[in-house]
């Protein structure tokens, strides 16, 4: 095996190739350092009244709701057996693994005492909080997302017994994971839900949990289009050659259950708003930012996606996908950042200092380079050469290798 | 268990999800005894006793960075007032100056105003801040996190930050003086206004006062106590002679807004089963058709047909 050197020669390869990330690395470290020894106050545009910026809103927001696309399409295979999404599993198991063990890591920025980040789980529970609850989620997800990636990594240290009660535990494993994350994603929309006073009437509403769960659905759908599109381009090395041409057929699937979903939330979105009377608020600058948002982030894309499943263009699909998480980051955007705190007068706003925004691009950097490494380690992309058979026998979700074959048409 | 059970629990569950929650919290009513102070702006003249009051007394809980900058200018000093102060980790209160047209300036003092039902507290995921039935709400530094979501969740703006604090980063906001209350002290900004603007008692009493006030000059005073109702009413009651809303004073509405969330948890653990319940029948029911009943155990080496037969055709047929 030497997946163990391609490893380490991915990540100095990539470094020395390329100046650009060696840059972001470089600067990322300093402001790291600049943050734990100067405080947050010395690398963000924080203050007294706008206590989240930028690493809320993209880190943690968007973050998480693009990391959705593990949870969607493990359910989608292990729950309710849609076989098309087969060759995404595991691709967005570990985007959302590695989304969620970022987002941890930009926590320790975020929060002012990190090492305290424990107390609320063993010292002090807050059980009033959302806070408290999001984070109870996030605990518990990471857990399930390295459980559910076990298989990966036993096939990986060539480990048969532990390898299949893992594949085993899948589907369970599947449920915890899907029941954790719902509840994850939709306390993310009630973090704002005791803010009334303070957030746009455009924005704020007592469905945001339900707002949030249907937006991340569809955010994950989509950036799991994204990434195999950037995939298929910069790690086709990774990548056997089944996993490139089912790809297509899962494109197609997420490509209609996002879909599904954007018509939906574009649904409850226009009749909240209208139920809510909020439409006098349209005719201002926040109702064109709004209409931007719900009709550019939300319509436009689930248009194209349409149009693409209809007539299986998969370039169309790609694009809507791009679109449509473009359009639930800029909802996050807009939730935590331009509707919160809108009553403020102008001066008090807040806005990212360069800084914070550079921290960010150095983890999300850290992110993709983990991916890189994990991928040319661990069969993620590929199906190993001594399991691939086995998986088809084995694993309890996934049917006879007839079947099988026949999904790859 | 049918499918129609199914779906209406599924939307049970979503419901739970989605609406705000029941309230198991203390009505504003739950803390009879509680103490407050009654400002009252007709009175205040801005001479800015009770910031030098506040400062000195506590001058031990502040921090003292090498750029302490507080007094900025001497406590006597009244041009500050020509700009609109806030609170920050140096000072718990301020007194702001607000040129109202046609009559004599106000002004109002700020600083936490103690809610009966705190959105602060609630929102605290490690319980640092917390309300006293003897009316303060207090924090324990040595829990916080330093999340801010208190300050995120807090109507008035209140709790603020040591952000230039890279070891031992903590908030700050106005305790009421706690530790003087329990030893029969006033609160200092009290204890020192000339001009008796401000005046300490328990809530309820302070209320009649402000509501005589009201009743007894109804042209010096606006017919609204602010800090009654808001935010399900306030330990800090506000008199003004112009509408509340010139003097910075926030409309929050009436509702607490701790109970948007605080039962959150209950719902969330509700809808967590629910689903699990309905994810796992699923699961389980999908592959038992998908594989044959006969085989569920026998990790579905075959039986691939029938699965295809549910769930492939109906997909497919779409295309
Ligand atoms: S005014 Fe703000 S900080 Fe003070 S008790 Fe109320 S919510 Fe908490
Ligand atoms: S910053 Fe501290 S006091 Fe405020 S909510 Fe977070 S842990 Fe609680």
């Amino acid at each position: 095996m030497t997946s163990g050197r391609t490893n380490g020669q991915g990540l100095k390869g990539h470094v020395r190739k390329n100046g650009l990330i060696f840059i972001i690395l470089l600067v990322g470290l300093g402001l790291t350092l600049l943050r734990f020894t100067c405080g947050i106050g010395a690398v963000t545009n924080l203050s007294d009244r706008n206590p989240w910026g930028f690493w809320m809103a993209f880190d943690l927001l968007c973050g998480i709701a693009v990391s959705a696309g593990g949870f969607a399409v493990a359910s989608a295979y292990y729950i309710f057996g849609f076989k098309q999404f087969h060759v995404y599993v595991r691709a967005a198991l570990t985007t959302a693994f590695l989304g969620y063990f970022f987002e941890v890591i930009a926590l320790l920025y975020e929060v002012g005492q990190p090492w305290r980040l424990v107390y609320p789980f063993f010292l002090s529970q807050g059980t009033t909080s959302v806070l408290f609850l999001v984070g109870l989620c996030v605990a518990l997800y990471l857990t399930v997302l390295s459980c559910e990636l076990l298989p990966a990594l036993f096939e990986r240290l060539d480990r048969k017994k532990a390898w299949e009660t893992a594949v085993r535990l899948a589907a369970p494993l599947a449920v915890i994971g899907a029941v954790v994350a719902v509840v994850h994603q939709s306390s993310l929309g009630s973090l704002y839900l005791i803010v009334p006073s303070k957030m746009h009437p455009l924005w704020y509403s007592r469905f945001m949990p339900l707002f949030f769960l249907l937006s991340s659905l569809f955010a994950g759908l989509s950036m799991v289009v994204v990434e195999g599109r950037l995939a298929h381009k910069f790690m086709r090395g990774f990548m056997d050659d089944r996993h490139a041409r089912d790809a297509d057929r899962a494109v197609l699937a997420c490509g209609r259950g996002a879909y599904l979903f954007m018509l939906g939330y574009f649904v409850i979105r226009c009749m909240e708003l209208a139920a809510g009377g909020n439409l006098r608020y349209l005719f201002s600058g926040y109702g064109v930012w709004f209409l931007l948002e719900l009709v550019g982030g939300v319509a436009l894309p689930a248009f194209m996606y349409f149009i693409g499943v209809r007539s299986g263009r998969l370039r169309l699909i790609q694009r809507a996908a791009i679109i449509a998480v473009l359009g639930v980051m800029l909802n996050r955007f807009n939730v935590g950042l331009v509707a919160f705190n809108y009553n403020l007068p102008p001066a008090e706003r807040y806005f990212p200092s360069w800084m914070e925004v550079a921290i960010s691009v150095f983890l999300v950097t850290l992110l993709v380079i983990a991916y890189r490494c994990i991928c040319s380690g661990v069969p993620i992309l590929r199906t190993h050469e001594n399991y691939g058979e086995e998986i088809r026998e084995k694993s309890p979700a996934r049917g006879s290798k007839s079947n099988s074959s026949d999904v790859k048409r | 268990m049918n499918r129609r059970n199914f779906l209406s629990l599924a939307s049970a569950g979503i419901v739970a999800a989605a609406s705000p929650v029941n309230c198991r919290t203390a009505a504003a009513e739950g803390h009879p005894e509680a103490a407050g102070v009654l400002h009252d702006s007709t009175l205040c003249i801005g001479c800015r006793s009770c910031e030098a009051a506040c400062q000195s007394v506590n001058a031990a809980v502040l921090p003292k960075p090498e750029n302490y900058r507080i007094p900025e200018k001497p406590f006597y000093d009244r041009s500050v007032l020509a700009a609109k102060r806030r609170t920050d980790f140096q000072r718990f209160t301020v007194v702001n100056r607000y040129d109202v047209e046609n009559r004599r300036p106000v002004h109002r003092k700020f600083q936490c105003n103690h809610c009966m039902e705190p959105a602060c507290a609630s929102a605290c995921f490690v319980k640092a801040l917390y309300k006293t039935p003897e009316g303060p709400v207090l924090y324990r530094p040595e829990l916080c996190v330093g999340c801010r979501y208190c300050m995120v969740a807090c109507p008035f703006y209140v709790p603020t930050y040591d952000y230039g604090n890279a070891w031992n980063p903590l908030i700050y906001k106005c305790t009421m003086c706690a530790p003087r209350l329990a030893s029969g002290e006033l609160p200092g900004c009290v204890s020192q206004c000339p001009e008796k603007a401000l005046i300490f008692g328990k809530r309820s009493e302070l209320l009649k006062i402000a509501r005589d006030r009201v009743r007894e000059f109804p042209e010096k005073y606006v017919k609204h106590i602010y800090g009654e109702h808001e935010a399900g009413g306030t330990c800090w009651l506000y008199l003004s002679p112009v509408p509340h809303k010139l003097l910075d004073q926030p409309e929050v509405g009436n509702e607490p807004v701790s109970r948007l969330t605080s039962g959150i948890l209950e719902s969330a653990g509700t809808t967590a089963g629910i689903l699990s319940v309905l994810l796992g029948a699923v699961c389980f029911f999908g592959r038992r058709r998908r594989n044959g009943a006969a085989e569920i155990d026998g990790a579905g080496a075959s039986g691939g047909e029938a699965h295809k037969g549910v769930f492939q055709s109906g997909k497919e047929g779409g295309q």
